[in-house]
This record gives C-alpha cells, structure tokens and sequence, in this order.
C-alpha cells in the first residue's frame, strides 16, 4: 500500500543521499518532487503544502550546512517529518474499570465499518476480551445479517433490534452487561459528513452509550474528501482514532497522513486484507520506516515471534549456518512463514526488498508452485539434492506440474542460498566461536545492519548468476546485504 | 544475550527471499521468452506461466451442480418507490448541499484583476481539491497558460471560463448511452465491477428499477458469493425493484452463479441480467482472474455482455485510475459509475479516466433510495465544480 510511495521517496531521496553539497536549487527540486509524490499519494493538498513548507525550514536552515553529508540530512528531515505527521506513539488501549469498555463505529458508505467491527471484535478477542458486536446499522439492507455472518465466523455474539439505532446501542448496552461481555462495539449506518439528519442520529447513539472509544473508519483508497470527512465526524463525534480499511489495496495511502495532520487524532488500527485476522494495530513510527523503504522489521519480528518455537528456530538457525539446511527444512520454514500472513505483506515490511521483487505481484499461488515442486521430491532427493539426476527431475517436474528447467533452477539456486548461509555462519561463528550454538550476534549491530539495508537491496541475495561473495565491511556484525551483490 | 529475534528475522527473511527469487526467475523468463538464462536442461519447454494459476475447469452447460436459489420478486419491498421512469434529478439541486471549496476559490478568482502567480495556484489547488489529479492539472492549467502568452486571455475571468470550456470540451466527445443490444444472443448481460464498498450492490437494485421502468424484463445476478450477506442486500433491491433474482451458496462460485443466472433469464424470457460481482482490489491477482472467467463464462451458452460498469465512489483519489486500468484490462470495461456524489466529494478522478483512459462515466449515484441515479452530463458535471451554489 504504502510501497508506491515508499519507492518514490527513496528515488528521489536517492538523487541526494551521499551528496558532498546542496545548492538551493537542488534542495527545491527535491522539495518539489516530495510534493508532487505526496499529493500523488492522496496528501491533502494543505497538508502536503504544511509538509514541504516545514522541510524546506529544516533543510535549507543551517543544521544542512554544517552537516557532513546534506543528502543524508534531508532523508533525515523527511523521516523525522513522516513520523511526526503519521502521529508518534501508537494509540494504547485501556479498559473500562466498570465493563463494558465501549466502542463506535462510524464512517462514510462503503468505508468497511461492519467488516471493521467484527475484524476489531476478534482483535479485542486475541486479547482475552469478550466482546460483544451490536448491529446498529438498520438503513444497509442486510447490514445486520452480514454482521451476524461475521460473529458466527469469529464466535462473538451479535446483538440486534429491528427499529431505532439509538435504542438498539442502547438496549445493546444493556445486553452486554446483562451476559458479562467486558468490550462492546456498536456497528451503525453508513452516512455523509453533510447530512445534517444521520449525523444527528449518531451524536444521538454516542450520548446514549457513552463510548470510551470512538473509531472513523476510513478507506485507504480515499482522497482529498477524507479531512473535510474526518473534520466533520470529529467535530460530531470527538474521535478517538482512526482505523484505515483497505490498506492491502495499492492506494499510497495519503489520507492517512492527512487526517492524523488535521484532526490530531491517530490511525489505531489497520485492515490489512480479507481475511478477518488482517487487521493490526498501526504503528505510527514503523509506518514511517515503510514509507521510507527501511522496512517494518518489528512487526515482522513480532508476527514471526507468534509463529516460530524459539528452540526450533535456534536448531534450524544452526543448521543453516552450518550448511545442512535441507529442502525439507525449508518446506517447514516455508508453513510457518505463511501462518505469518500473505507472502506480499510480510515483504513489505522485510527492508531493502529490491523493487523488482515488490513489483511482480507475487501471490500465495504463485509460492505453490515451489512448494509443488519441492513436495514431488522423495525425502532422499530433498536432503541431498546432488542426487537429482536427469530421469529424477523429469518425475519431479512431471509430479508437480512444472518443467524440468524450473526443477533446474530451484536445485541451483538452493545450493547459491545454503552457499552462501554457510559463509554468512562462518562469519558469525568467528566470534562465537563455537561450533553447535546459535551464532551470537549483537542485536544493536544488526539493527544497524537492518537500517543500512535499507540504503541497499537485496538482489543479489539468492539469485543465481550472482554468486556474490559477503565482504567484510563489519566483521562480526550481521552482514550488509549490500555487498552480497 | 537473546538472539531469539534476530534468528526468527534471518530465517523469515531467508525463506522468503528464496522462495521470490524462484519464482521471479520464472516470471522474468516467462514475460522474456527468449533464453535470457538459459537453464542447464534444454527441454521442450512448455512455458510455465507462474501468474496462470491452475484453474478449476469452466462450467460448460450445467445443471443442478450447484445449488441454486431462485427468488421470485417478494411484494413486501420495504420502499416500492413509484413505478414510473425516475424522474432525472438534476445533479445541481443534488449537488447543491456540498457546494462549498469550489464555489469559494472560483468566484474568489473570477473577481481578482489581474492574472497573479496566485491565480495559478488557486487554480491549482482547487482541481487538486477535487482530486483531479496533479498530472492532469498541471497540464490543463499548462495549456492556459500558453494561451495567455498569446494573449488570447488576458484576465481572469475569461481564464476561468476558459479552463471549464477546455474541460467540458474534453468530456464532451464520449458517449454515454447504456449499450442494450437486441440483436445480439439473448439476454444483454451488464456486469458490475469494482473495489470493495463503492456501492455495486446499490447501484445495480437503482439500474433494475431504471430499466424496469423502461420497459426491459430484468432478472439479477447475485455473483457477489464472498462477502458476508451480499446476497441477501440484493434480494432486498430486487423486491423494491420487483425483479426476480437468482443466488448462489455463499462461498460457491460466481462464474456458476452468473452462468446459472443468464441461463435462467434466457429460460424465461427476460432480455437484461444484472450481475452482481464481489468487491475486490485491483492488485489482487488472483481475484482479478476470477474476474476475467466471470466475464468469460458469462456468456457462454446464452447471453451477451453488452455492458461491463466499473462503479466508483466519489470520495476516490488518486488511485482510481489504477482501479480504472486495473479492471479495464481484466473485464474491458465500457463504462463508469459514479457514486456517492450527493457528499462532500467531486469525484474528480473521473476527469482523468475519462481523459487518459477513454471510459466514459455513464452514471451518477446521488443518495441510497431507489430513484436516485441519473446520467452523467458533463457540462452539468463541470459547471458544478466552478459555480456550484453561486
């Protein structure tokens, strides 16, 4: 989502990095190029105008002068910038002492309120919550069925009564404390932020249930409409945070930016994708690193976290620096990299992917296909993949439907990878020292490592007809992917 | 020290790029069919298209596989709405409650003396306000500019009447007329496409009561198997429109359904069937050759898609028109509809799909009761952006 814009930045922040000296020309062209990728993106166009202006100060203020490398400064600058419009620490969220903890929905049409609130119910529900959703949207036809379909997938109960919304929230209200559900999230109508009447109604529900949280939600996909609607919802509701639906779409997700800017309000959640579990709380400051193209590392970490065992991994971890990483192993790395969510998601938050990577639209499908293969070897062939001889890569390209140069490749370019994993413990294992235990790297330094990928790629990592060698830049650290090219 | 982090991020890291890099070899080998690379077996190669996923075999004539619902119209539609042609609301009355920035920055400009460089910025930002586009307006306002050195306006009022004259000028060439084709094999098929929450569902129960008044025997297509409920919205718009509609199990598949649906139209003799189509986004792969079989196996036995509308909501910015070129390639796309435009939005992204795509905007949603849609007028559309409520 995020990526176009991510990509734009790092092009032209890339014509500046490393720069010895700025002229004031180039700094305004690089001013300039920053607005048109913001307002490209769907940045108001005040706030790109209030961003800019803001940049502009710092850069051409003496700290760019004085500084050793002005290139560097500015990418800085716009970092430093992003993360404050998108609106520092990223929304806690507490409870009621006295439960129910209530929670609104409101928003235009077609924003994904309904689809939001039962993706919030199974979010509050992770969080060993039992929450309770009431249908309070009575103008949709079959709003209050879909929400029903919706608690049936997650199990939450769903409340409803045909008639009025504001008695409905309220004898939802009701509901929830009669049964003991500690969370409850009011549903309602989609409406215009001009149409007096509905936006009536609303001020009306939330006087009734007294909302401790009071979420807009908002398309990603929205335009310049987003602040007026944002403005104008606020001023009605007093939202508490926003939650951006849609983000999984390739809308560079301007408005985002925008309505933190103008409302002060901070984006709380984010849907990430169809599925009811793709939905996360929105960290601001990560955001930032995205838009950027340094990558989301810790929520990769945490996502990865919920999935891996720690020992597991540890073993596996050794095994690949020792080069005994077979492809077996790798098909149950590969199931436990997808419990992490779409392959496309968690690249995007993977630093320093080289672009061409991110832009072929790779789909869970399309990771089958290596899975096929992988899966019509026999377990002999998966340990030791030098025994795959000329009739063994016709069976297996006959068995997963592929042909024998795609057997070819994915042989060759796994030996490159357990290649190159090998050196990679080798020069880790320098330090340790010892043979059997993880390598011990210093996270400080790898997170350093992690940030300077950022500046590189990683196209050479794992291609074959590349076979880089890691050079010695930091010794002991995690390697810089940059020299793997 | 806990390396725990670390070692998970290397692993996820590895596994994936590894994974990429097999299949974006594939890709680029696949899109270059010239050995670029060549593997070290040279076999006949039957070209591995990694983004052609195995399909699931196309119905053919089919019956009963599935089961499928068929509801006739129920009398009991909450809003019967008057059974006469909706009389065309005229979108300026409608628009009227948003007139607001634009009406402000263009009578602002209209009253200065002199062209300014803040003539040029106000210009600006407005059409960026109503999110036109950078592109386009930096070009609309390019080639006034050029005229000005001509001399051929020299102030600003006439720059304004100019930049909406060019604008009108640059809709006004499309057509719009809703193609029906009584000549073609029966029934005319329009498929409703577009991302999630623009209002298809909506906006096809407003065309049926439309088409019903205008004398066509309508049938719907819930082809909309995905999302929560989708089905059940329609059927409520086909008992306010009082058409019958045929449905699908949710989660089945919505080329079976449409199918299913134009076979029963042709059956009993209706000539339109609406079809229905889940919300997807345009960068989803996989769900946009779903659609391209919908297309596909629509018109397979009988029927004709005579109309594929993309429907998009007014309050899109810019990336409506990766949405327009999106579908347009998936489903050839031969018209717009816009809605959601009694809001706070002006839509103007239409402005460029229109201009730098060629799909014309058919339609105009203005409200959630069952008349309110009307066509697209241009000159109604732009006059709007410059002299709404003045």
């Amino acid at each position: 989502m995020f990526d176009s814009l991510s990509s734009k930045f790092e092009s032209i922040l890339n014509k500046v990095r490393g720069r010895g000296r700025l002229t004031e020309d180039d700094v305004e062209e690089v001013l300039s190029e920053i607005r048109a990728a913001l307002l490209d993106a769907d940045v108001n166009v005040t706030v790109a105008r209030n961003v800019v202006a803001r940049i502009r100060e710092q850069a051409v203020g003496a700290e760019l002068s004085k500084a050793l490398d002005p290139g560097q400064q500015i990418v800085k600058i716009v970092n430093q910038e992003l993360t404050a419009i998108l609106g520092g620490d990223t929304l806690k969220i507490t409870y009621a002492g006295k439960p129910p903890t209530v929670v609104l929905m409101a928003g235009l049409q077609g924003s994904g309120k309904t689809t939001s609130a039962a993706k919030l119910a199974r979010w509050f529900k992770s969080q060993g919550r039992q929450p309770l959703l009431v249908g309070a949207d009575l103008q949709r036809p079959a709003a209050v069925e879909q929400l029903r379909t919706l608690g049936r997938q997650i199990d939450v109960p769903v409340f409803s009564d045909p008639g009025d919304p504001v008695t409905t929230a309220t004898r939802g209200l009701a509901e929830a404390r009669r049964i003991g559900r500690d969370v409850l999230i009011v549903d309602t109508a989609g409406r215009l932020s001009i149409d007096a009447d509905l936006m009536d109604e609303i001020r009306r529900i939330s006087d009734a249930i007294e909302p401790h949280y009071t979420f807009l939600v908002i398309d990603a996909m929205t335009g310049q409409d987003a602040v007026n609607t944002a403005e104008a919802f606020n001023a009605t509701l007093e939202i508490d945070g926003v939650i951006l639906s849609k983000l999984d779409g390739d809308a560079r997700g301007g408005a985002a930016l925008s309505v933190k800017e103008v409302i002060g309000k901070p984006i709380a959640f984010a849907a990430t994708g169809e599925k009811i579990d793709a939905f996360e709380q929105f960290h601001p400051d990560r955001m930032a690193g995205r838009i950027l193209g340094m990558g989301d590392v810790l929520t990769l970490i945490e996502q990865a976290e919920q999935v891996f065992e720690k020992e597991e991994a540890e073993a596996t971890a050794v095994k690949m620096f020792e080069g005994e990483f077979t492809l077996d192993d790798f098909l149950e790395q590969l199931q436990q990299v997808k419990k992490m969510g779409s392959i496309s998601s968690i690249m995007g938050m993977l630093p320093g992917m080289p672009k061409e990577l991110k832009n072929a639209e790779i789909g869970d499908d399309q990771v089958k296909v290596t899975e096929a293969i992988i899966r019509s070897m026999t377990l002999e062939e998966r340990r030791s993949p030098e025994i795959i001889n000329g009739s063994r890569r016709v069976r297996i390209a006959k068995g997963s439907g592929t042909t024998v140069p795609d057997v070819n490749r994915l042989v060759k370019q796994f030996s490159e990878m357990q290649r190159m994993m090998k050196q990679m413990g080798g020069l880790a294992g320098k330090k340790s020292g010892k043979k059997g235990k993880p390598p011990k790297m210093n996270p400080v330094k790898m997170a350093k490592a992690m940030k300077q990928m950022g500046a590189g790629d990683l196209s050479g990592l794992g291609l074959p007809g590349q076979p880089g060698l890691p050079g010695q830049k930091n010794p002991g650290a995690f390697p810089d992917f940059r020299d793997f090219r | 020290m806990d390396n725990a982090p670390l070692i998970l991020l290397l692993l996820v890291g590895i596994v994936v790029v590894f994974g990429l890099g097999v299949i974006a070899l594939n890709r680029r080998r696949a899109d270059a069919p010239a050995a670029v690379e060549a593997p070290s077996a040279p076999t006949v190669e039957k070209s591995l298209r990694i983004d052609e996923v195995p399909r699931v075999e196309e119905p053919t004539v089919r019956k009963e596989v599935e089961e499928v619902e068929e509801v006739e119209a129920e009398e009991t539609g909450p809003e019967p709405g008057p059974l006469v042609e909706p009389e065309p609301v005229a979108p300026k009355r409608r628009f009227a409650k948003a007139a607001g920035i634009f009406t402000g920055a263009f009578a602002g400009v209209r009253a200065k003396e002199k062209i300014t460089a803040d003539t040029w910025d106000d210009l600006e930002e407005t059409l960026l306000r109503a999110d036109v586009g950078l592109s386009v307006t930096t070009s609309l306002l390019a080639g006034l500019k050029s005229r000005i050195d001509k001399k051929e306006i020299t102030d600003p009022r006439s720059l304004v009447d100019a930049l909406q004259a060019e604008m009108t000028a640059q809709l006004s060439a499309n057509a719009r007329d809703l193609t029906f084709d009584a000549s073609v094999k029966q029934p005319n098929i329009w498929l409703f496409v577009g991302v999630n929450g623009v209002g298809k569902t909506t906006t096809i129960g407003k065309v049926a009561f439309a088409q019903k008044a205008n004398g066509r025997n309508v049938l719907l297509a819930a082809g909309d198997t995905f999302r929560a409920a989708a089905s059940e919205q329609l059927e409520t718009w086909a008992g306010r429109a009082e058409v019958p509609i045929v449905r699908g199990s949710e989660g089945g598949d919505p080329s079976a359904v449409i199918f299913d649906a134009v076979q029963s139209a042709a059956a009993r003799g209706c000539d339109l069937v609406l079809a229905d189509t889940a919300g997807r986004l345009q960068n989803k792969t996989n769900l946009m050759e779903e659609l391209k079989k919908v297309r596909r196996v629509a018109e397979k036995d009988a029927g004709t898609v005579t109309e594929v509308l993309l429907v998009i909501d007014a309050t899109t910015g810019q990336n409506g028109l990766s949405q327009a070129a999106q579908f347009a390639e998936a489903t050839n796309v031969t018209g717009v509809v816009l809605t959601k435009l009694d809001g706070s939005a002006k839509g103007g992204i239409v402005f460029a799909i229109e201009t730098q795509l060629g799909i014309p905007v058919k339609l105009v949603g203005l409200g959630e009761t069952i008349a309110d849609l009307v066509a697209f007028d241009p000159d109604e559309y732009i006059h709007e952006l410059f002299d709404a409520g003045s």
